[in-house]
């Protein structure tokens, strides 16, 4: 696709091409300019050649309206060259491009949504969640932006924070919700082996932290690791219940968003966590991040209506407690 | 006979010709009727449908009922009467199309060109513009004589009045084609209050364009230039095939009644045909049928009408000019002058010969393959689910794991509710022991609408297969059993070894 970088090439279609449209035109004035010969009976004639002994083909007239359909023909793509890009470098007399095109498409868009979106950023987005058609947008906007990452259900995985729950790793509060849609957030938890002393101290420390939520445990090497605990409730507090402001989870409960087995919570103490949410202040807008906001906050916040009215939102909420 | 707006050198023709405008006589007979009894049910039936609406005799559109018949290309829905067809049933536009072919195919190998004479809007449209035009500026001889004449008051008067009732007709199909697409009633209001959206507007102005320019101008150069079925036509027919064609046994030598007996020997009888050309004056695309077959001819039968007069005035009997098949005008053996035994319009072949016509390979192939399509396209309608589902499963995680392990994969359903009234439906899973739906089963859709409904199922990790495992999910009308739709799905669950 991208071989023909020369500018030369350019050149070569800005003569080539006209040319041969003037060379087709004149072809075809100059072919209507002949005459044929009828048969002297007065039929018309053949083109003289005979196959298969006798077979003949028949030269009749075409009607003369063709002709000036295919002048109009060559007429039109010389005015479209005039006016559109097409002969190299030129950019026509429109000055049009397709990247203008969808700028002004996109500015077209924004100017006819902007009272919408004004009406939402001027409530609060408590208030903005409880709107049925702000819901419906959010809901859209959502499955349109994050649900790659966060699921289809706003339940996400793992790395990817669960949205319907109350679980927050930060102050959760809209505002909180807002701020990391428009900015991200960077998740850095340091690498605390070296910390802890290393091999089996991790492995101790790790049991200590599942029998913090009650998951299944070597009481031993928890009792062990309770001792060696004492660096990590530097960010997760002394109990484990976690530090919102550096956003330090509670490792009491049952969530776990990178794996709650012995496994997974050995590597996070081995080699940290580095997890990354990118902005999308510049893709959305604060009207579209305001909605949203709202949306994302109600998952957890506003009571699900009966799912027979029109303006339930399509997420539904779990029958079953995790 | 035809006028020319060109002196042809008789030596020598440019290779391309000036058109030469066509001035059709007008006629009267059986096939005339025929021809026009085609041009009022089509007519009614393409200007009338729009205004039927659903449930019949329903009164104002907004709460009781709706168009019957409209293509809302928008919302992608198409309503036939009582029907709503969605983008997914597609297909049976595609059966329509066959059904359409294959028809087109059979009826033509039959009776010839009897689409193109009787029944194609070409003509249907240029008959209804002739009409007018021979009302407003006259017979064949007065339209040749005014376009010849120079301009005057009169002439201006009368192109005008022609012009106006053309575009009105025109206008007004342009406006009734539109109306299959945005109801015909929303279109007279807008009308009427100039409130025509752009797209509306363009769309009324090409087809009322189309139709004033193909049925006032273009006439019989579409059929002879434009239209691909005037090509192919010819390749449907065989010697069975019943064609308007002049009987060249019984006609020939042609010459007028003045010269019979007369210049020529005895011993060489005149041919019915006198030589009145008026088969040519009522040809709508200029040939002489006596010339033999031709592509141009489109088989309206206006030749066979008027020579039927004329054998009436001259005391001949009919069917000179006549529908016959190639094989049935052998086998009528030349006869001295005129008689050639019966007097029928139809063709005079044995009772063999007819026979012959309908029992062909491709006339019975042609039929069986149209009852097995059309047989199959109601079939397919009548037995149409109500309830269309699509599963699209989320794809950025695959699976989550859940509490004691048990293992969550989330799917969106694109759920159509078929009917045009709202509907409760559940949804249901299997294929995995212990699959369980975690998210709400319940949820309305409106008529005719779509919804998206997000389910999150749950499985015990020992459920199945590590990697994918073949479910289904369904869909059912809680107010009814029957209107099910079911859907494939995979179902994801982990692969434990050596993990975390």
């Amino acid at each position: 696709m991208a071989d023909f970088l020369h500018d030369g090439w350019g050149v070569f279609i800005a003569l080539v091409v006209p040319l041969s449209i003037a060379a087709c035109g004149w072809l075809a004035w100059s072919t209507s300019r002949v005459r044929v010969a009828r048969e002297p009976d007065g039929s018309v004639g053949t083109t003289g050649h005979v196959w298969d002994g006798d077979l003949a083909e028949l030269n009749n007239p075409l009607p003369r309206w063709w002709l000036y359909l295919f002048y109009l023909t060559c007429i039109f793509a010389l005015l479209y060259l005039l006016l559109y890009p097409g002969l190299g470098r030129y950019q026509g007399l429109l000055g049009w491009s397709s990247t203008q095109q969808y700028g002004d498409e996109v500015a077209a868009m924004d100017e006819t949504v902007a009272p919408l979106f004004a009406e939402y950023l001027g409530r609060p987005i408590a208030d903005v969640a409880l709107d049925p058609e702000a819901n419906a947008m959010g809901e859209r906007l959502f499955l349109t932006y994050c649900s790659q990452c966060h699921g289809s259900t706003a339940a996400g995985g793992r790395s990817f924070p669960n949205l319907t729950d109350d679980d927050w790793l930060g102050a959760g509060t809209p505002d909180y919700i807002k701020t990391t849609i428009l900015n991200g957030r960077q998740a850095l938890m340091p690498s605390m082996a070296a910390a802890i002393g290393g091999g089996e101290s991790v492995d101790d420390v790790a049991h200590y932290v599942l029998s913090l939520s009650d998951s299944v445990h070597d009481a031993e090497a928890a009792a062990r690791g309770e001792a060696k605990f004492a660096v990590c409730a530097a960010c997760h507090g002394a109990n484990g219940e976690g530090l919102a402001a550096v956003g330090a989870p509670n490792l009491t409960d049952d969530v776990w968003l990178y794996g709650g087995s012995l496994d997974s919570v050995k590597h996070a103490i081995d080699n940290g966590l580095d997890n990354h949410m990118p902005g999308f202040g510049d893709l959305l807008g604060e009207g579209k991040a305001h909605v949203l906001a709202a949306w994302v906050w109600g998952l957890s916040n506003v009571p699900a209506e009966g799912a027979g009215q029109p303006s339930a939102p399509a997420v539904d909420r779990p029958m079953i407690a995790d | 006979m035809n006028a020319s707006h060109e002196t042809i050198v008789p030596e020598q023709d440019l290779l391309l010709e000036l058109r030469r405008k066509v001035y059709p006589r007008s006629v009267s007979g059986v096939f005339a009727r025929w021809r026009w009894t085609m041009v009022w049910l089509t007519q009614l039936v393409f200007y009338g449908l729009p205004w039927l609406s659903w449930p019949p005799l329903a009164g104002s559109w907004g709460e009781g009922g709706r168009q019957a018949v409209l293509f809302d290309l928008g919302a992608r829905k198409f309503y036939l009467l009582g029907i709503v067809l969605y983008p997914q049933d597609f297909v049976y536009l595609t059966l329509l199309l066959l059904i359409a072919a294959l028809s087109l195919f059979l009826f033509t190998t039959v009776a010839g060109r009897v689409w193109c004479g009787y029944a194609c809007p070409q003509t249907v449209y240029t008959e209804i513009f002739l009409w007018i035009e021979r009302r407003i500026e006259g017979e064949r001889g007065r339209r040749m004589a005014l376009d010849a004449e120079p301009w005057s008051a009169k002439k201006v008067r009368m192109k005008a009045a022609k012009q106006a009732a053309w575009i009105a007709v025109a206008l007004w199909t342009g406006i009734t084609f539109v109306g299959y697409f945005t109801p015909i009633r929303t279109l007279m209001h807008e009308l009427a209050t100039f409130t025509l959206t752009p797209w509306e507007l363009f769309w009324i102005g090409f087809y009322a364009f189309a139709t004033w320019g193909n049925a006032g101008f273009l006439r019989e150069q579409v059929c002879k230039y434009m239209c691909p079925y005037a090509r192919f036509q010819g390749v449907m027919f065989d010697r069975d095939t019943w064609v308007v064609t002049y009987d060249p046994g019984r006609g020939e030598p042609r010459g007028r009644s003045v010269k019979r007996g007369a210049a020529l020997p005895p011993s060489a009888p005149l041919g019915d045909c006198i030589d009145c050309g008026l088969c040519v004056q009522v040809c709508p695309t200029d040939i002489d049928i006596r010339d033999g077959q031709q592509y141009e001819c489109i088989g309206c039968a206006a030749c066979i009408d008027a020579c039927d007069k004329v054998m009436d005035k001259v005391g001949r009997p009919r069917g000179l000019i006549r529908y016959d098949t190639l094989r049935g005008l052998e086998m009528a053996a030349p006869t001295p002058a005129g008689r050639s035994g019966a007097g029928a319009t139809v063709a005079t072949a044995s009772v063999a010969s007819r026979w012959r016509t309908l029992l062909r390979a491709r006339v019975l192939v042609y039929s069986a393959v149209l009852l097995a399509i059309c047989g199959a396209s109601t079939l397919g309608i009548a037995t149409r689910s109500p309830v269309k589902l699509d599963v699209v499963r989320d794809r950025g995680a695959l699976l989550r794991e859940v509490k004691n392990g048990v293992i969550e994969n989330v799917y969106r359903l694109q759920v159509t509710n078929g009917v045009e009234r709202a509907r409760r439906f559940v949804i249901g899973a299997d294929g995995l022991p212990g699959l369980g739906i975690d998210s709400a089963p319940e949820f309305e859709v409106a008529g005719t609408e779509r919804r998206s409904v997000g389910v999150r199922l749950r499985a015990p990790p020992d459920a199945g297969e590590a990697g994918s495992n073949r479910i289904r999910i369904s869909v059912r009308a809680l107010d009814d059993p029957d209107a099910v739709a079911t859907s494939g799905a995979t179902f994801f669950l982990p692969d434990t070894r050596g993990s975390r």
